[in-house]
């Protein structure tokens, strides 16, 4: 099956003749019609957008184009715009939307010749942990259908994890490429804030927002970062900064790098199996020649009340242009305030009104100091907590999630409890840093387990080559779903 | 922090969010449950702390002020549920009868 290649085994494939992308597209399509039914991972397919796109692939390659993701088939996160197909966050308040244009990252890819497979479920605007939130329905974990894929980017992580896609685009906020990565048992990468441009991507929370990748190889998702990083006029937050050959960084060779495994991430309410399981792969790094050293980031434990104070405020703001005027169904009631309330009312899910009214409250009269300007100072001394570590280790260990995949329906009552499930990869969303969640074992249920490895901003080579290192040296990413 | 019904009918205001009624008795104790968690952050001094707006070292990024392409009217206009004149049309903003 083709559907089994990684990314650039397939990339050398298609360069060599031995396999051509239609075929190649064609038999990922017939995998998600075969089990998506069960997994429920894409929202829209493009099938015949998908076939045109890899047949005028297969013809550029034989004009003697050898653009590196010519004729890929990928899946792209449902927050993220593509001119002319629907585009609708996982909300009824977007049902409908086709957009007048594609955004920057995903643009590259099709410049490139990659071949959009379908659109993938999220959390209502990328709002949650389990992309049970969705206002399409709910996706299934590929390790056991009765199971969260975790989120809010569950969607692209159960593709690539089944084997419907040979990689992804996903956005991370508070963690949502890394945590639904590491449920899925798939390589995850949060890039630095600024290091893919945000034009096109559905805001949420702005000064947290960052596009990721997924794919089942530290090497794949080295070459999609490649294709997607960069500056863009069009995003005034993107970082003009070279861009490394992130492929060519991966030497394998960890010796001597410095490792910090944070005391504070191994806290009580871990999963024991969870804790067992990062402690031998830093056991494994210890063996690949790596310093290890236990570090401090004091403030870890005010990571979770910031995130939530600053992020739902930016929400609060970023969500009020969605009032039923410019796109999405409107709910008239006669006069404009009415159909505003009314628009909104009934185009929203739970827990997007719920963090709009977390953030609006934060923003309000009287409760601005008190709750959004002391996270924003608090945001502060995280971000010096990393300045501090990075200045004795060059990567940080730790879990990315506490637990493996919870069941469908158990946290949905319980919105704390569901936050909770981010409690290790929001700071490096608050710090603006690099993270990457790759497998590292499972539980007595068969769960994949994630191992986080952060680094300081713009530092993605590192991150990658400690995170290929580990890959080169065990074989927990060679392990799939049985479907 | 206790977020009574009344305030969350203010913020729902605020935020245009027309709520039901098991909306507003759940998201005054579910509003309620997470100010009181993040009441922890008044643990920390932050006086001499300046906040972070943006993790990155930039400020006023500007561009050349001239003229480029813009998106065409009527795609711009190809969502929208109803529209005149090439334009987005609302209901009366003035015949506000909700409050």
């Amino acid at each position: 099956m083709l559907t089994d290649l990684t990314l650039t085994d397939a990339q050398e494939k298609l360069r060599s003749g031995a396999i051509t992308s239609v075929e190649l597209t064609q038999q990922h399509l017939e995998r998600i019609q075969t089990i998506d039914p069960d997994v429920k991972a894409y929202l829209t397919l493009t099938e015949n957008q998908a076939l045109a796109a890899a047949d005028q692939a297969d013809q550029r390659r034989q004009q003697g184009d050898d653009t590196p993701l010519l004729g890929i088939p990928l899946a792209i996160k449902d927050v993220l715009m593509t001119k002319a197909v629907q585009t609708t966050c996982g909300s009824r308040i977007l049902e409908g939307f086709l957009p007048p244009y594609t955004g920057t990252a995903v643009q590259n890819l099709f410049d490139m010749g990659v071949v959009m497979l379908g659109k993938t479920n999220v959390d209502e605007f990328a709002m949650g942990s389990s992309t049970e939130n969705s206002g399409y329905g709910v996706t299934h974990n590929p390790w056991d259908l009765d199971r969260v894929p975790g989120g809010s980017s569950g969607g692209s992580a159960a593709a690539v994890a089944a084997h419907m896609a040979l990689g992804a685009l996903g956005t991370d906020t508070g963690g949502s490429v890394r945590q639904p990565g590491s449920f899925c048992g798939v390589c995850a990468l949060k890039p630095s804030y600024g290091r893919v441009s945000r034009y096109g991507l559905i805001a949420f929370a702005s000064s947290l927002d960052q596009i990721g990748v997924f794919g089942r190889t530290v090497e794949d998702m080295a070459v999609l970062l490649g294709a997607i990083a960069g500056h863009d006029p069009r995003d005034s937050t993107s970082m003009d900064l070279p861009v490394p050959d992130y492929r060519a960084g991966l030497t394998g060779d960890v010796h001597g790098l410095r490792v910090g495994v944070p005391k504070e991430y191994f806290i009580e309410g871990i999963q024991p199996e969870v804790e067992q399981t990062i402690r031998a792969a830093i056991d494994q790094f210890v063996t690949l020649g790596a310093d290890i050293r236990e570090i401090t980031l004091p403030h870890t434990d005010y990571a979770l009340p910031t995130y939530y104070l600053i992020a739902p405020a930016e929400a609060s703001a970023n969500l009020a242009r969605f009032d039923g005027v410019r796109y999405g169904p409107r709910q008239s009631q006669g006069a404009m305030w009415p159909t505003y309330k009314a628009t909104r009312g009934q185009g929203f899910g739970a827990e997007v009104k719920r963090r709009i009214m977390l953030g609006t409250y934060a923003l309000s009269a009287g409760y601005y100091d008190a709750y959004y300007l002391k996270a924003q100072k608090v945001r502060t001394l995280i971000r010096q907590d990393f300045d501090r570590a990075f200045e004795a280790v060059d990567i940080i260990l730790s879990p990315t999630a506490p637990t493996t995949a919870f069941r469908i329906g158990e946290k949905v009552d319980d919105p704390l409890q569901m936050y909770l499930s981010d409690v290790f990869t929001l700071p490096a969303n608050l710090a603006g840093i690099v993270g990457a969640s790759i497998p590292c074992g499972f539980d007595r249920a068969g769960l994949p387990i994630g191992l986080q490895i952060m680094g300081p901003a713009f530092d993605e080579p590192t991150v990658l080559r400690a995170a290929h290192a580990y890959q080169h040296a065990t074989d927990w990413h060679t392990r799939r779903p049985t479907l | 922090m206790k977020v009574d019904r009344q305030t969350v009918e203010h913020i729902a205001e605020l935020a245009k969010l027309q709520l039901s009624e098991t909306e507003i008795e759940r998201f005054a104790e579910q509003l309620s449950d997470i100010l009181n968690y993040a009441e922890r952050l008044q643990e920390l001094d932050t006086d001499a702390i300046p906040p972070t707006a943006s993790v990155l070292p930039l400020s006023n990024v500007l561009r050349a002020d001239s003229a480029q392409p813009s998106l065409p009217r009527d795609e711009a206009l190809a969502n929208t549920a109803d529209q005149a004149e090439g334009q987005f049309r609302v209901e009366a903003v003035l015949d506000d009868s909700s409050d």
